[in-house]
């Protein structure tokens, strides 16, 4: 909340909107801590505040088997499919650019259809699907290939293969998942990057001479990535927080460990939930702080000549709260 | 290999399909009324000239927006509904269905709310000086001057989060209560394998929510803009 929203909208308040603001103020925060006390009224009913439901928070044991390990497993998740999905964004973002039809459309073709999937389905597919399909493949003209792949590409992700039957594990499902629609998403903001650099570089470089290649890698990227920078890491934001969706395949990542497995030795799931999502608001919070101070350097430094919002809806959303990179841009 | 793509028993399964859709589609409308108005308010919390409610609009977005809704839906369910006994309903399959839309409508309400603030962030100052200068109160000059301006501002950004929201349903519905499209599709797997086929039955069903969805918005974006 900035000073400026609130300018916009009311003046400096005389004697009687002062008056009126505070009976408000005091309406108000009396409103709120009857809903407090409400809240703390209900979970004492319940005998939410014993001391041994919060007391393995205060135990060293519990944070490092349950909610460090989660954390950790979360982290590697969000941090593989990261990597992937920039990857994947990287190579389809540009692709849409591509002056071939040929490369640009069915690159579009994906990467609408990746934006457009819900990603617990995506997640499905890869966890499900393989067990069944595999065996048909591995009987068809495809099964060296299948096996040759899976032998030595994706058994870096756990993936194993079995007389023909390919086996996904959860944390294999979710970098899948994370990779196909955070990067088809990274693939628009990439796109989008690209196309808010005035026309005039791209004129330029080709008058000096530059060849395609050449325009994209000297000119129009360089200045692209410091555009996007605060985008793609709010995409993280959103990445990171979608990891939990492997919570439904049985993924151990920390909703697990703080939803799951802690509470069965504890019995404390309110309290668990709630030091759990004390836990992801923290990490988040971090993450976004890096995206405004990178945000805040961006508009400073004079290489960049656009900057793509990173504050506006179009591009933190949640499990998919789509980041139309055409929306950030404009 | 043909096998592979052996559409019968996505056929012979299209009642269940759509049925399973219209339960995604109730699940969503409901949820974009509920989001829309609770957004509002948060939104209006945010610019509100008291400090106490501005605080309260900031704290409960950055809450919402910064959890996965996977453990929201989940505390929803387990630990509202199940153990402080917070029931919609005495029918756990009603009680699953309320849950899930107040989780979902709670979780998109923040990002509605910050597509509203960055609506209001593009109204001119001089509409909120010229509203107060006829004398219109805070209130009016809200509710008749800035929020239709800032609404038509953000119709995009509001499209992407619906379509966000009715990709989220897949969540709400399997953690608190399974009767939507994807857990037909789970149920399905389990029932007659997992075969690429029904998948592609699903996907295309989720396109053409999405899709037109987001034409539609796109449209009216450029139809509701404000010329200035």
């Amino acid at each position: 909340m900035s000073r400026d929203d609130a300018t916009v909208l009311f003046d400096a308040p005389g004697p009687r909107a002062r008056r009126r603001n505070n009976i408000l103020t005091g309406v108000s925060v009396l409103v709120i801590l009857g809903i407090i006390g409400y809240i703390i009224y209900a979970l004492n009913d319940k005998g939410q505040f014993a001391k041994e439901l919060w007391k393995p928070f205060t135990q060293w044991d519990v944070w490092r088997t349950y909610f460090i390990q989660g954390t950790i497993n979360t982290l590697k998740a969000a941090a593989v499919g990261t990597v992937l999905a920039l990857v994947f964004g990287a190579l389809f973002g540009l692709a849409r650019l591509s002056d071939h039809w040929w490369i640009r459309v069915p690159a579009g073709a994906v990467v609408e259809f990746f934006r457009a999937m819900p990603l617990l389905i995506l997640i499905f597919l890869a966890f499900f699907v393989p067990a069944t399909v595999s065996p048909i493949i591995a009987d068809g003209p495809l099964g060296n290939f299948q096996r040759v792949m899976v032998e030595n590409v994706f058994s870096i992700f756990g993936v194993t293969i079995n007389n023909g039957t390919v086996t996904v594990p959860a944390f294999a499902a979710v970098v899948f998942g994370l990779t196909l629609y955070n990067g088809s998403v990274l693939a628009e903001i990439v796109r989008a990057g690209v196309q808010s650099i005035p026309r005039g570089q791209s004129e330029a470089a080709v008058a000096l001479g530059m060849r395609k290649n050449a325009v994209m890698r000297l000119v129009l990227l360089p200045q692209a990535v410091t555009a996007m920078l605060p985008v793609i890491v709010s995409q993280i934001v959103v990445l990171l927080k979608d990891t939990s969706l492997g919570f439904i395949i049985g993924y151990e990542d920390l909703t697990s460990y703080g939803f799951k497995i802690e509470p069965a030795n504890f019995h404390n799931l309110l309290q668990a939930a709630i030091v759990c999502a004390a836990i992801y608001i923290t990490i988040n919070l971090i993450v976004s702080r890096i995206a405004a101070v990178l945000e805040a350097r961006v508009r400073r430094s004079k290489k960049s000549i656009t900057t793509m919002s990173s504050t506006g809806v179009s591009v933190q959303a949640g499990a998919g709260m789509t980041a139309s990179g055409a929306d950030a841009a404009s | 290999m043909g096998q592979l793509f052996d559409f019968t028993e996505v056929i012979k399964n299209l009642d269940k399909i759509a049925i399973s859709f219209w339960a995604t589609i109730r699940l969503a409308a409901l949820t974009a009324v509920l989001s829309m108005i609770l957004g509002t308010v948060w939104a209006s919390f945010r610019v509100s000239p008291t400090p106490v409610l501005r605080g309260v609009g900031t704290f409960v977005v950055n809450l919402l927006r910064n959890t996965p809704l996977t453990l929201l839906a989940a505390f929803c369910i387990s630990a509202l509904s199940d153990i402080l006994k917070w029931h919609f309903s005495e029918t756990p399959s009603v009680n699953g269905y309320w849950w899930a839309v107040s989780a979902l409508s709670v979780y998109t309400s923040a990002f509605v709310a910050e597509a509203l603030r960055s609506g209001i962030n593009t109204v001119p100052l001089g509409q909120a000086e010229a509203a107060r200068s006829i004398g219109l109160t805070f209130t009016q000059s809200l509710r008749m001057i800035i929020l239709p301006q800032a609404v038509r501002s953000v119709i995009g950004p509001l499209g992407s989060v619906l379509i966000a929201m009715i990709k989220n349903t897949t969540v709400v519905a399997a953690v608190s209560y399974g009767v939507d499209a994807v857990s037909e599709m789970k149920q399905l797997f389990f029932d007659l394998g997992a075969t690429l086929p029904m998948f592609i039955g699903f996907a295309i069903g989720y396109l053409v929510l999405t899709l037109p969805t987001g034409f539609f918005f796109g449209w009216l974006s450029k139809r509701m803009a404000v010329a200035r």
